[in-house]
């Protein structure tokens, strides 16, 4: 995928209040330092690529956004208030989605009944209160239509579904629960050509619906394809963040290898990596 | 965005799905595909007598206790875990009820209550120690299997002076109002028109060769009726599939994995309170070898009908045909000329076929390939 791609992109403006802020946050384990002040902010409508090698500090700081963590130090304004998310629960309930690699989907089990996991509707009351299986199935067929995927039926198992259709699936189903911040954890790492541009084209669509994406990876062009602001996270430090057009694919590997090592071995490999 | 939809029309990849195959995913498919092939198997080889009213009256008798904790065992097996205890469950919820009923002389609307809620508490134990230590349920379950039949044996002597078995529940409960809801026969009236109608077989007296339907007939469907509601049309139901499935997703998904868990391992225990409160009332004594590896029939008539080993799929009507075929096979045999004892070889032989074809269905659905 080249730098420039097809898609529109969220038009952010400055203006626009960020819907999370996270301000210098430190994350220590015992003694070991894993987030040595990282500030990132996310706004309604706009997706936000998290860049990092393996190791630079990405998980951990997703998972102290989504309430899994605590920060040591630093400070998370929630819509303009300071924040304390004491379990991925609380920060659920906020609006905070976070899709993580595993997607929490069980193959052997529908789609519907995937989607409304945990969350089933309900008709009647007392000892006739019952999963209203109609609705479920009703609404999931639409919200996959809506992401551009046609089911066979809202019975067909999860397995049966791509990776990046389950991706989808996933993504759909936070959205449809009332996310305003969608965490997506490297949601293209194991996923072919084809698969990726749908996840890609996915996430476009969402962010068209103003919701705030998250976009871990550590692909650079995936990155590229579909981010509106880039920041790049290295041994636990943010080196800055980027707009859209205001840096080179090359750039951005650097900043993510730490710069020298990269130059010398792309040089090698002529410019492959 | 609209370049990139054609992507997503309908696959021409995937072909019209015919309802043969459709059929082919429903978990409960090979139980009553091997109900038709045992009927047919005995329609050929058994006396005719097996499937009068009395034939078949015979055989769902013994379908029905072990079917109540099929359906127990099946549901605890689709959330995912295991209980080797159950069958000592029945001799101990047995004795605990002989105990209610002789040694301090309640009356079952007391005795019956406390068998439940005694059964329901010793399967929390067991979901406990499974949930706290994550250890296997089948290690933790197989410990349960020796304590409690251990402990039948020693509360049967101390209960009843020194003999492992308890009797007199006949006539200690004979008057009791609420014993002809586990006990007895069911209908009798209508029994007793169907034969003065002549559609069932009448002794020389006129009277009904079957006075009625056995009551733990009436208990196996409305379980296995209630069981297949609450799995599913109830969030429960979806609950119980997601904690199966893969317990991490489940959490993650708000699913209260812990709980249903626990609850699965109390209503198996209270399934096999009921089969023992209905046996004990109905042979009039209780022993230390009921229930004796009812465990692993309960288990092979719940994979026969569809559950995995692995959980997280199967069906409460799966474990229902299962135990049918269980009770066919073991009673039918006495009407062919084969060997009573050809009935492990049968037994052994449909819980290969059935673990086989189970395999083959859980690729199909899952689309593994």
């Amino acid at each position: 995928m080249s730098e420039d791609s097809k898609f529109h992109h969220g038009e952010v403006k400055d203006s626009v209040p960020p819907i999370v802020q996270m301000k210098n946050i430190e994350k220590h384990f015992g003694n070991i330092i894993a987030l040595a002040g990282v500030s990132f902010d996310i706004r309604p409508g706009e997706c936000h690529c998290l860049l990092g090698d393996n190791g630079a500090g990405k998980s951990t700081f997703i998972k102290t956004m989504s309430g899994v963590h605590q920060p040591t130090h630093g400070e998370i304004l929630f819509e303009g208030k300071p924040m304390s998310f004491a379990t991925p629960r609380d920060s659920m309930e906020a609006g905070i989605a976070t899709v993580f690699q595993d997607l929490a989907m069980i193959p052997l089990m529908s789609v519907a009944r995937n989607f409304f996991m945990g969350r089933e509707p309900t008709k009647g009351r007392g000892l006739t209160k019952r999963f209203d299986v109609e609705q479920a199935n009703e609404i999931t067929m639409t919200e996959m239509r809506k992401m551009g995927i046609n089911l066979r039926g809202p019975d067909q198992a999860v397995g049966t579904l791509s990776g990046g259709e389950r991706q989808t699936v996933a993504i759909a189903r936070a959205v449809y629960f009332g996310a305003k911040v969608l965490i997506l954890d490297e949601p293209t790492s194991a996923l072919g050509v084809r698969q990726t541009s749908n996840v890609l084209a996915t996430i476009d669509k969402v962010r068209s619906q103003g919701v705030g994406v998250v976009f871990i990876s550590h692909n650079v062009r995936h990155a590229l394809a579909v981010g509106d602001r880039f920041t790049v996270l290295n041994r636990g430090k943010t080196l800055g963040t980027a707009k859209r057009g205001e840096i080179s694919p090359e750039e951005l590997q650097d900043l993510m290898a730490g710069g020298q090592e990269l130059a010398q071995l792309e040089g090698s490999l002529e410019g492959t990596v | 965005m609209s370049d990139s939809a054609p992507n997503f029309e309908a696959d021409e990849r995937i072909k019209a799905e015919p309802l043969i195959s459709r059929l082919m995913k429903r978990p409960e498919l090979g139980a009553i595909a091997g109900v038709l092939l045992v009927t047919i198997f005995f329609l050929i080889t058994a006396d005719s007598a097996m499937f009068t009213a009395s034939g078949i009256i015979n055989f769902m008798t013994p379908a029905a206790q072990l079917g109540i904790l099929a359906i127990g065992a099946a549901l605890l097996m689709i959330g995912g875990e295991f209980d080797l205890s159950i069958g000592s469950m029945v001799a101990f919820s047995g004795l605990f009820f002989g105990v209610c009923v002789m040694v301090w002389g309640l009356p079952l609307i007391v005795a019956i209550p406390l068998t439940f809620v005694f059964s329901a508490c010793v399967g929390a134990i067991n979901g406990f120690i499974v949930i706290r230590s994550g250890l296997p349920s089948f290690i933790v379950t197989l410990a349960f299997l020796f304590i409690l039949r251990g402990l039948s044996l020693v509360g049967l002597k101390w209960a009843s002076g020194g003999s492992t078995q308890l009797r007199g529940v006949r006539d200690a409960t004979e008057n009791d109002w609420l014993a002809p809801f586990f006990s007895g026969d069911a209908f009798p009236g209508f029994f007793a028109w169907l034969a003065e109608a002549g559609l069932i077989e009448t002794f020389q007296n006129g009277t009904p060769k079957v006075p009625g339907m056995p009551v733990e007939i009436l208990w196996f469907i409305a379980i296995a009726l209630v069981a297949t509601y609450v799995l599913l049309r109830t969030p429960i139901g979806n609950w119980i599939f997601a904690a199966g499935g893969d317990a991490n997703a489940a959490t993650n998904s708000g699913v209260p994995v812990r709980k249903v868990k626990v609850t699965l391992f109390m209503v198996t225990a209270c399934c096999a309170a009921l089969v023992a409160i209905i046996t004990v009332i109905d042979a009039g004594s209780t022993d230390a070898r009921r229930g004796f590896q009812k465990e692993f029939e309960a288990i092979i008539a719940a994979v026969i009908g569809g559950c995995l080993l692995t959980g997280g799929y199967g069906s409460a009507i799966g474990a229902f045909f299962g135990s049918i075929i269980f009770g066919m096979v073991v009673i039918g045999l006495t009407y062919t000329g084969f060997d009573q004892d050809w009935f492990q070889v049968f037994l052994g032989g449909m819980l290969l076929i059935a673990v086989l074809f189970n395999n083959a269905i859980r690729k199909r659905v899952t689309g593994e390939r």
